[in-house]
């Protein structure tokens, strides 16, 4: 059996009364890129926060290659880089100099700093950028230095909370190929999101909710796996809405889309609102359902098996 | 009746630079439209000319029938706007905040306290009246600023990456809002970052480099933009297969996707002969149909490749 680049066993967080994590549990290869989504407030910043080894949990425990992170002058340090929500890089400092900085502060050996520096800059097409102030970036580019200061140690696990949060989507698309470039080379990679279209890029996602895992596997699997049925709808706008009342429990979510609605429906209750859509001369298409419609539809699930 | 909105051959240079070069669309009243680009590509600078803070040094907008440039007070009057960093006072209670930007519209008295009620309980938040405002998690804050800027009832809302920042969960909500707003008549100008959020839009205007590079419907955008078809191909090995299938000229894009290679290919490649290539290559993938995303067709407009 390989050994595993991360894992996390039944980890507890609690801040006063709130369970930031209830018990939670998952795996990471050499070379896997692991999304965890989930809302704001979901845990996923205090899962990433443990397995960084800045806080202790209060329960269950977290390891990076076997190594327990919150150990006193762990080896853990030169094998993990960690990249928050809000990476601090010196605003006055060029990029040169950050990298330079963040490459003394993890003891980088001076021939390695150069070479990974260059190819660090060429992939995060900063090379044009080595004398721009940090704070006078945009935040896709702030963003890009950021993780170029994390990858400088050459960790063989990243975390990453939230990267493209308030990213534009050139910057966001060129930061996916980059997290798949690391880890066709074996990194491990766990990172946050709360975007479910950005879910889908990941090899292997964790859905958490409320300090859980609601459920975990690839996305394409979790999407063929799904039971209801998503379709959109489109219309007089007043007949397209008088279909959902009686849908009752079986409407898991509706969504505005461009003129019609997209319903996300609980299993068995398409052909009924076929038939009233035919009845209200309401259009109705099936949708191919995304990760998102999965994610709604297990909340919609959960909510009404608590209710 | 007129459109809400009407930008002709509009430009606007700073010193050497062109922040935006001849754009030209109208918003129908009632629509909600999406303006898109990536930072740097126009759009704050067009939403700043439109709002009336910002002169053109070229052609003309017109908006809720007032011209921009001759009378952006006018302007000012009829139209509300509210920026992902929007501002509220954190230590003030919800209703002190409406109260607060009420009186910035000229509203007071008995007619702003009925507004204020109105604007509550629209947005949902008549329960939270009293609480503080910082107290308050963001997409509730959202909710404040979307209600400070409707106090006035304006023809025409402004949102300028009102999301940013804010969970899939309550950005549902906010968009049920704008869109409960529209249907009551008031026209939607909405920039964003995220693609998946442009689908909520009526219609969709896409800049790069300060010009206007696609505009229609989501549909259209896809069918004029992103040509052949999108498959996905799992595998076990996609950096593998992605590096085979990339270089290939019947091959117009190969992205690593998930445990697979999300891949758009020429339509004359028939799905027989790439089924056939993609297992001669790698005997673990199967393929299965994908759909064409705005993503694609921002990356096409944007690079300038079809």
């Amino acid at each position: 059996m390989t050994a595993s680049a991360l894992e996390a066993t039944a980890l507890v967080q609690r801040f006063g009364d709130v369970e930031a994590l209830a018990g939670l549990s998952l795996t990471l290869a050499p070379g896997e890129l692991y999304g965890l989504v989930g809302p704001d407030g979901a845990g996923k910043t205090s899962a990433l926060r443990l397995l960084a080894g800045l806080a202790r949990p209060v329960a269950g425990t977290a390891r990076i290659e076997g190594l327990d992170p919150t150990a006193p002058r762990s080896h853990v340090r030169e094998i993990l880089g960690y990249m928050p929500q809000r990476y601090a890089l010196y605003g006055d400092l060029s990029v040169s100099e950050n990298l330079r900085f963040f490459a003394r502060l993890y003891g980088v050996e001076r021939e390695a700093f150069r070479e990974r520096r260059a190819r660090l800059l060429a992939i995060t097409r900063l090379e044009r950028f080595p004398d721009r102030r940090a704070d006078q970036l945009s935040g896709g580019m702030y963003k890009k230095l950021a993780l170029a200061c994390a990858l400088l140690h050459a960790p063989h696990v990243l975390l990453l909370d939230e990267p493209t949060n308030g990213v534009d989507p050139t910057s966001r698309m060129e930061l996916w190929d980059l997290l798949h470039e690391f880890v066709a080379d074996g990194m491990a990679v766990l990172v946050t999101t709360s975007y479910m279209d950005e879910a889908e890029r990941c090899a292997r996602v964790g859905l958490l909710d409320r300090g859980r895992l609601l459920i975990e596997g690839a996305p394409a699997d979790l999407v063929a796996a799904f039971q209801g049925a998503v379709a959109t709808l489109t219309g007089p706008i007043d007949r397209v809405e008088a279909l959902l009342p009686p849908l009752g429990h079986d409407l898991a979510a509706s969504t505005p889309r461009g003129q019609g609605l997209r319903v996300v429906l609980e299993p068995g209750a398409l052909p009924a609102l076929q038939a009233a859509a035919a009845a209200a001369g309401v259009h109705v298409e099936r949708a191919r359902p995304t990760f998102e419609d999965l994610f709604l539809e297990l909340l919609h699930a959960r909510a009404e098996a608590a209710a | 009746m007129s459109d809400a909105i009407t930008v002709t051959a509009l430009g606007r240079t700073f010193g050497d630079f062109h922040a935006v070069r001849d754009v030209t669309f109208d918003v129908r009243r009632g629509e909600i439209f999406g303006y898109l680009g990536a930072n740097g590509a126009g759009k704050s600078t067009t939403i700043r000319i439109l709002c009336g803070l910002l002169a053109p040094t070229s052609g003309r907008a017109v908006v809720a029938d007032a011209d921009v440039a001759r009378d952006p007070e006018a302007v000012k009057r009829r139209i509300g706007y509210m920026s992902q960093k929007f501002s509220l006072y954190p230590d003030l209670t919800v209703r002190e905040n409406l109260d607060f930007f009420g009186g910035a519209y000229g509203l007071y008295g008995r007619r702003l306290r009925e507004k204020i009620d109105a604007v509550l309980a629209e947005v949902g938040l008549t329960a939270q009246r009293d609480a503080t405002t910082g107290s308050l998690p963001g997409g509730w804050q959202q909710r404040v600023a979307l209600g400070n800027s409707l106090l006035h009832d304006p023809d025409i809302l402004f949102l300028d990456e009102p999301t940013a920042g804010v969970d899939p969960a309550s950005r549902r909500e906010f968009l049920a809002l704008v869109r409960r707003r529209a249907r009551a008549g008031a026209t939607v100008f909405l920039t964003t970052h995220y693609l998946d959020e442009a689908e909520y839009c009526e219609r969709i205007g896409l800049m790069a480099a300060g010009r206007l590079v696609a505009l229609g419907t989501s549909a259209e955008l896809k069918a004029r933009h992103v040509p052949g078809r999108v498959l996905l191909a799992r595998t076990t090995r996609p950096a593998e297969l992605r590096a085979a299938l990339a270089p290939r000229p019947d091959v117009l894009a190969a992205q690593t996707w998930g445990s697979g290679v999300r891949l758009r290919v020429r339509p004359e490649l028939s799905p027989s002969a790439l089924a056939s290539l993609v297992t001669a290559l790698d005997a673990t993938a199967s393929l299965e149909p994908a759909e064409a995303s705005l993503d694609d067709v921002f990356a096409a407009v944007t690079t300038g490749a079809a």
